[in-house]
């Protein structure tokens, strides 16, 4: 431990702490913009400057080690003059609409504009007037709000190991653009979103589309339909001032009916239905000698990943659909004939943690029920701001149900929100259906969890299964490349591409940090340990949709609108 | 009169650089076989004794900076030679390299020794295409000759952006990353380039590594001012009879350079200032030319030795002008990594624009002084710390001239 004094303040911190992390310590907040606590040091916005007693030129807090002794001052005139001058100068070169910004509220900037009372600029108001990057479902960029932190760039290349961000031009025509300059779609970006959350601003945000939501909701001839991924009840509280994982399913069905849902069902009654396909699907592979390593499929930022960067691995790709599509695919088909209605009345809405299932849906190859089979994407963000528009009060609203045919679920379809929760699923039915025996313990805990890259061996009367889980594409991308080698030693490969998965996802109530992701998923696993039924085999409503309709795993009908093809994306350029 | 000392230009006009013979026959390449019989500390200890500093700008203690890298257990360590020359109105180490290429080189083999490093690089300026070549002929001649011993050095080419200048920024530019400079701590000669430990030093500061080791360090320290001794190679620009380089001990003064050397202002008209050690340097107006030229003593007068380049503007030059062009050149030469030099040098430029267009008020030049002071303390790198210099320097000795422009 060193000792340092902050602004007066005697503190011992850590022999490798920064001043900014020694000021944490000492209660003393240093403002930031540019530093991220999942990230690298940048030090490139010089908003936390402190000066450093015996050192002439004042001292990015994120980036100078402290040393022994060392006498800090946060608070000085000529530290005060540099910060609001600083703000000055990146606050005149961006755009002053706050309150019609997606990011209102929710913005480093404009809570430090407030903090250093800015109110004048001396600076003339210069916005560059760039165009807007609308050219992807799934993410817009705004490059006039970009400040140049570079948290995106961070976010996609070391993160996510993407690479479809970087820095072009240089001093004051510097700007964040998609890899050699083509738009973002044209790039080799997979839309997970994750640049979203590490962005202080509103320089690259979800494609927000409410306005298609409340028209189909004002429209008497939809019947507008949800379904909700696991991964939307532990965050959405963030968006409605409750804390994270406090909402109540039951109170959250009501509300989605109060902003206009017709029925409100649920995603995770085609998850459970996904692992039913998907471990049928790898005991087909592995009894049958067919492609091994098997990869999970339901992340669409990782589908996109694998088609841009591992087109050579397509084949490894489970075939299965995500529970999203799969739910599109069923509601206008299966549900619609249950219900009696026209499929073309149906208006289907899922409600998503991610910006890439935006992508998804609008998947040409994605209209199996004869019709686009899900017809918007909103994401915890949206349904956030819808809640917030109907000012619902979410401690008196009473709870409601699920309505049926898929409304149903088990505790095994609530832990695909979390890093290795479609694993655990994957193995408490495989186990059962290769064994015959029961699972007495369906906790399968190595799966769970913010490694990385976490892996297992699973005997199953004798029956070896080598298993993976890699959550973050940069883990993924070692997974894939052992695989590519031929060196991978796994027969199931669980993949999502966020951190944490899709508790993690891109269109989660932005985040900053681990910590909050790990909250959540706390959340997730409360919610299966809760439930009487934790296997998705036992889910009363997939064992119907077997009898009713699809007969059985891997049957016609399920290769008709549960299952897909994978595309090589192509991108030569890369 | 003053005269001129050359020992990092030695051989200049006497040596064929082509040909190693004539090195070697110079005496060259003896202080590289010294240095070697010498314990690696002993030849760190020489060179702080000798108290040769870094004649790139920055003036740190050669051998101290050396000891930090030397001190250091690594698998690898590197010696980098910053060739980038970038500073408008410096030319002194492409003279150094173009007529004597071996003496950097063999600087570079010492230093490599001391530190324990095998493998140097010269970045050398992309506008510099000759002297690459006349760097690649040394070195494989110097190679064929056996005479580097183990140590390798590799030419790398920059493309024409100032900041690859900075150390750090030439480092990342050598490694193949966007020319952008790091913050530091770490320094280079604890986490460099690859993160080794690595010495960076300038042409002329390697230039100078072994006369030191040959005649030794109280040899050295006694040459010129006592803080900072040595010699230094000037560059002469701008309103000045002889636009010449030269060398001269460092307790030279700036009158003596530009009025001695120099041959004065031409057509018999009056001195107004003098722009020392380059763009981002400051303006030194006739009461300070009795100043000597080192390190310390222009610290004083708020000015710089910086890379040695002398830029002599007359009186008739309007000097807003003059620092508007400054401006707009930081403006554009901005990496754009760290916001107050992406967004202040575009400002400050916009800033002396509008006042030498006349259309400026008191209160710019109030902002540009503010603007100036948060700059060259928040900074990031050197560049954004520098950029306002010439500014400020000019509002304080020649404010009258702003005075005149602003409405």
């Amino acid at each position: 431990m060193i000792n340092v004094i902050i602004d007066g303040i005697k503190v011992s911190a850590p022999d490798n702490a920064s001043i900014l992390q020694a000021a944490e310590l000492a209660g003393v907040k240093v403002p930031t913009l540019c530093y991220h606590p999942d990230q690298a040091i940048k030090a490139n916005c010089r908003v936390c400057v402190c000066e450093v007693e015996g050192l002439p030129l004042l001292q990015a807090a994120c980036s100078t080690p402290i040393r022994d002794g060392m006498v800090i001052r946060t608070n000085t005139p000529a530290v005060i003059e540099a910060r609001r001058t600083i703000l000055q100068l990146i606050l005149a070169h961006h755009p002053q609409d706050c309150l019609n910004c997606i990011r209102n509220k929710n913005c480093e900037l404009q809570a430090l504009a407030e903090q250093y009372a800015i109110r004048e600029n001396p600076f003339e108001l210069m916005v560059r007037g760039l165009p807007r990057d609308t050219s992807t479902p799934s993410i817009v960029r705004d490059p006039d709000k970009c400040i140049l932190c570079r948290r995106c760039e961070y976010a996609c290349s070391e993160f996510q190991s993407v690479n479809a961000l970087g820095l072009e031009n240089r001093g004051n025509h510097a700007m964040i653009v998609p890899s050699l300059g083509k738009d973002l779609l044209e790039s080799p970006c997979v839309m997970c979103g994750q640049c979203i959350h590490a962005c202080p601003v509103g320089a690259i945000h979800e494609n927000e589309e409410i306005d298609e939501f409340l028209a189909a909701v004002a429209d008497p001839d939809k019947i507008v339909v949800t379904q909700m991924a696991p991964a939307v009840r532990v965050a959405i509280g963030e968006e409605v001032g409750m804390a994270t994982g406090d909402m109540d399913m039951n109170v959250l069905v009501t509300a989605l009916r109060q902003i206009g849902f017709d029925y409100v069902l649920h995603t995770n009654f085609t998850a459970d239905l996904t692992i039913l396909e998907e471990g049928n699907e790898l005991l087909k592979r592995v009894k049958e000698g067919g492609k091994l390593p098997m990869f999970t499929s339901c992340s669409p930022g990782w589908i996109n990943f694998c088609e841009t960067y591992y087109p050579d691995l397509l084949d490894n790709l489970s075939t299965c659909k995500s529970p999203q599509q799969m739910f599109g695919a069923l509601v206008k088909t299966y549900w619609a004939e249950k219900m009696g209605v026209d499929p073309s009345k149906i208006y289907s809405v899922s409600i998503m943690p991610c910006t890439a299932k935006k992508f998804e849906a609008a998947r040409p190859e994605m209209n199996s029920s004869g019709y686009r089979d899900v017809d918007l994407v909103l994401t915890t963000r949206e349904l956030g701001r819808l809640f917030r528009m109907t000012g619902l009060d979410f401690s008196r609203i009473a709870p409601g149900k699920f309505d049926s045919w898929m409304g149903a679920y088990t505790g095994a379809a609530v832990i695909f929100g979390a890093t290795g929760g479609v694993m655990e699923a994957a193995l408490r039915t495989v186990y059962e259906v290769v064994t015959g025996n029961e699972l007495k313990d369906v906790n399968f805990t190595f799966a769970r969890g913010m490694e990385g890259i976490k892996e297992a061996e699973i005997d199953l009367n004798g029956l070896k299964v080598r298993v993976a889980i890699a959550h973050g594409l940069a883990n993924a991308r070692k997974v894939m490349d052992q695989v590519r080698a031929g060196e991978s030693p796994y027969h199931f490969i669980e993949i999502m591409a966020c951190p944490g998965g899709c508790i993690g996802g891109g269109g989660q109530p932005i985040t900053k940090s681990n910590a909050k992701r790990a909250e959540r998923i706390e959340g997730i696993y409360k919610e299966d340990e809760g439930l009487l039924l934790r296997k998705s085999h036992e889910n009363p409503e997939v064992i119907q949709i077997y009898e009713e309709f699809l007969h059985e795993p891997l049957g016609h009908k399920s290769h008709e609108l549960l299952h897909t093809h994978y595309h090589d994306k192509n991108k030569k350029f890369l | 009169m003053a005269e001129e000392l050359r020992l990092v230009l030695k051989n200049f006009g006497k040596i064929n650089p082509l040909k190693v013979e004539d090195y070697l026959s110079a005496g060259g390449y003896k202080s590289l076989e010294k240095a070697r019989s010498m314990n690696p500390l002993e030849v760190v200890e020489v060179m702080k004794k000798s108290g040769l500093r870094g004649r790139g700008g920055a003036g740190f203690n050669t051998g101290q900076k050396w000891f930090f890298a030397h001190n250091i257990q690594a698998d690898e360590k590197f010696v980098v030679c910053n060739a980038d020359e970038g500073e408008p109105g410096t030319y002194k180490d492409r003279i150094i390299m173009e007529n004597d290429p071996h003496i950097v080189l063999e600087g570079m083999a010492i230093c490599g020794h001391a530190i324990g490093a095998t493998q140097g690089y010269i970045y050398c300026r992309g506008e510099y295409p000759g002297v690459v070549d006349t760097l690649n002929t040394a070195i494989a001649q110097a190679k064929e000759k056996g005479l580097l011993g183990d140590f390798n050095i590799e030419v790398r080419m920059g493309a024409g952006a100032y900041v690859c200048g900075e150390e750090t920024a030439l480092i990342e530019s050598i490694e193949g990353n966007r020319g952008e400079p790091r913050f530091r701590p770490p320094y280079p000669p604890v986490a460099g380039l690859w993160q080794k430990p690595t010495i960076v030093n300038n042409v002329e500061t390697f230039a100078n590594v072994a006369q030191i080791i040959e005649k030794g360090a109280e040899w050295f320290a006694g040459i010129g001012a006592k803080s900072f001794p040595g010699t230094k190679v000037l560059t002469l620009t701008g309103d000045i009879n002889k636009k010449i380089f030269i060398e001269v001990p460092t307790d030279t003064t700036i009158k003596e350079v530009v009025f001695g050397f120099g041959g004065g202002i031409p057509d018999g008209k009056k001195f107004k200032a003098v722009q020392i050690g380059g763009t981002s340097g400051g303006f030194i107006p006739e009461e300070f030319i009795e100043t000597t030229i080192d390190f310390d003593s222009m610290r004083k007068i708020e000015a710089t030795l910086g890379s040695g380049a002398v830029f002599v503007i007359d009186e008739t030059r309007d000097i807003v002008d003059v620092v508007t062009r400054i401006a707009k050149f930081f403006e554009h030469e901005s990496c754009g990594k760290c916001a107050p030099c992406r967004e202040g040098t575009m400002r400050v430029h916009l800033l002396m624009d509008r006042i030498n267009d006349g259309k400026g008020s008191q209160a710019d030049v109030a902002l540009l002084k503010k603007l100036s002071r948060v700059m060259a303390s928040a900074c990031l790198c050197g560049l954004g710390q520098a950029a306002p210099t010439p500014v400020v320097t000019t509002i304080n000795h020649f404010g009258m001239d702003y005075h005149a422009k602003v409405q």
